[in-house]
């Protein structure tokens, strides 16, 4: 076995190697690196949670010409820990008639089922928590544990806007999770491969982004909404349930519920800057992978604060809005953009345009591509939005000649007296 | 060895994910006051005492939606493997993708017209 070299930056990409040229048992050895990972994968989140919490409050402050906390820390960017020791403090209620232990477990699940999904997220072409060849698939699979949190805790709250607030969530998330799903099989589709580090690999040339733009917005919709961000924000209408599912949490376990959504959205704005904006490809990522934290998570606070502006500035829609806009223009713009993506690949292939080898890396050699796959996409823009138009445009027509009908009724039944 | 290593990973992950919300929740429950009281624990709505229970059946339209998700994310998943695989099949398993779209697309549009979509 060669010698290692075990100083402080190489030790960290081979710790269990390391350990077992110490003298440690290789399966223990092995067992710590994997157990020192996990921590450090999970930390990652926890430790920007801190700083998000004051990020969403400072921009939509902005947006609301306020200034937001600036009382603690500099900006008050300390905010968040006054915050978490107030809510610790905070008695902690368990209503009579709750069915206690599943009503525990609730916040438990919300919070770990986020911190879960970091697994697989690529932060370098060197650090990623697990690169399983399914991940896109793991990704999906763990963000549908959040429903179950939503109907765990409204069921065991024992109270009837919790469980309203619940049905609705879950109606919600249940079907943004088709257009989410429909809209990740496209990137996957370009890519041929399900693995997040392959994902990235594949954005070397051109990001995915503007090979499927459709897709692209389409997963940050449905992002929008499975985070419950406006204008998708029913999880917690104030004015119509109260809370929503969470009413009957107080304390920490309030805390969990909160901490969880916020991180979900942030984690979401990663997930949306790894599959579409090229995570962390970027000049000079391969020679010093640390940059490529830098890239990803500058992409990320593009997408995060986009989506930050975007919940201050919209209303919320209705929850038959919300319904229709889902069943009836994103799912079947969804099945129409994955048979329009498998035109174009069929396209592609037959033009002989699609890069090969080491060329696959290369821009120049990705434009045919992307130029067949960009105009294609744009068609279907132009027509969905065409048609909806004309759509919306009779619809209004059918509606005023209603109203004018019973102008006139009330006219001649008026003058009839 | 590697792969399981992968696999192992995420075992360690579900493993000890919980402890994350768990410890500041335990940490509350020692730091926190508890002085509980019947009143205080009594259902929360506004004030007004709640009326008969709350575990009863729900609305059947709930139930619709969870049917046609169920349709589509199972339908969904057996599309990833084709997508992955796609670059290099051939025409006739464009064609079977195809077809198995249109069958899903089939099943909204009948969804769609038996007025399921219709929130009522």
């Amino acid at each position: 076995m060669p010698e290692l070299e075990c100083a402080f930056p190489q030790v960290v990409n081979n710790l269990a190697p390391c350990l077992a040229q110490g003298g440690l048992n290789a399966d223990l050895a092995n067992f710590i690196s994997i157990l020192l990972g996990v921590v450090l994968v999970a930390a990652l989140p926890l430790a920007t949670l801190l700083i998000l919490l004051v990020v969403e409050r400072k921009v939509a402050a902005r947006v609301q010409d306020r200034i937001g906390p600036n009382r603690v820390g500099p900006y008050g960017l300390l905010q968040s820990i006054p915050d978490a020791l107030k809510m610790m403090t905070k008695e902690d209620i368990t209503p009579a008639g709750a069915d206690v232990f599943i009503y525990n477990l609730a916040p438990i699940i919300a919070f770990a089922s986020v911190v879960l999904l970091w697994a697989v997220i690529p932060f370098t072409p060197l650090h990623i928590g697990a690169d399983l060849s399914i991940g896109a698939l793991y990704l999906i699979a763990v963000a549908s544990i959040g429903t179950v949190k939503i109907m765990v805790a409204g069921w065991s709250s024992n109270n009837k806007y919790a469980l309203l607030g619940a049905f609705r969530t879950i109606a919600q998330l249940l079907s943004y999770e088709v257009p989410l799903v429909l809209a990740l099989l496209i990137p996957v589709m370009i890519a041929g491969t399900m693995s997040m580090q392959g994902l990235v690999e594949a954005q070397r040339g051109m990001w995915f982004f503007f090979m499927a733009p459709v897709a692209a917005i389409m997963f940050f919709i449905a992002n929008q909404a499975e985070t419950g961000r406006a204008p998708f924000d029913l999880l917690e209408a104030e004015s119509e349930i109260i809370a929503g599912y969470n009413i009957e949490y107080s304390g920490f376990k309030w805390g969990m519920f909160m901490a969880g959504e916020f991180m979900h959205a942030f984690t979401a704005s990663v997930i949306f800057a790894v599959i579409f904006l090229g995570g962390w490809i970027g000049p000079g990522a391969d020679q010093l992978p640390i940059l490529g934290f830098v890239y990803l998570g500058a992409k990320t606070v593009v997408v995060y604060i986009f989506g930050l502006v975007l919940r201050a500035t919209v209303p919320r829609v209705r929850i038959d809005q919300l319904m229709s806009f889902n069943w009836k223009f994103l799912v079947p713009l969804a099945i129409i953009n994955v048979l329009v993506t498998a035109l174009l690949l069929q396209v592609v292939n037959w033009l002989g345009i699609a890069p090969q080898g080491d060329a696959a890396s290369d821009l120049i050699a990705n434009l045919p591509q992307t130029v067949v796959l960009l105009l294609g996409n744009l068609a279907v823009m132009g027509t969905v939005s065409t048609l909806v138009r004309n759509m919306g445009r009779q619809q209004r027509l059918a509606d005023e000649a209603v109203e004018a009908d019973t102008e006139v009724e009330e006219l001649a039944h008026a003058a009839a007296h | 060895m590697a792969v399981l290593n992968e696999w192992a990973f995420i075992g360690v992950f579900f493993a000890i994910a919980w402890v994350f919300p768990f410890a500041p929740i335990l940490l509350a429950r020692l730091v926190a006051p508890r002085k509980p009281n019947p009143i205080k624990q009594s259902t929360y709505e506004c004030g007004v005492e709640t009326v008969g229970d709350t575990w009863v059946q729900f609305k059947v339209q709930y139930y619709i939606y969870g049917l046609i998700f169920l349709v589509f994310d199972v339908e969904m998943i057996f599309l990833f493997p084709w997508a992955v695989a796609y670059r290099e099949l051939d025409f006739f398993a464009f064609a079977a993708g195809f077809l198995f779209i249109f069958l899903l697309a089939d099943a909204l549009i009948y969804a769609w017209r038996k007025d399921a979509l219709e929130w009522v």
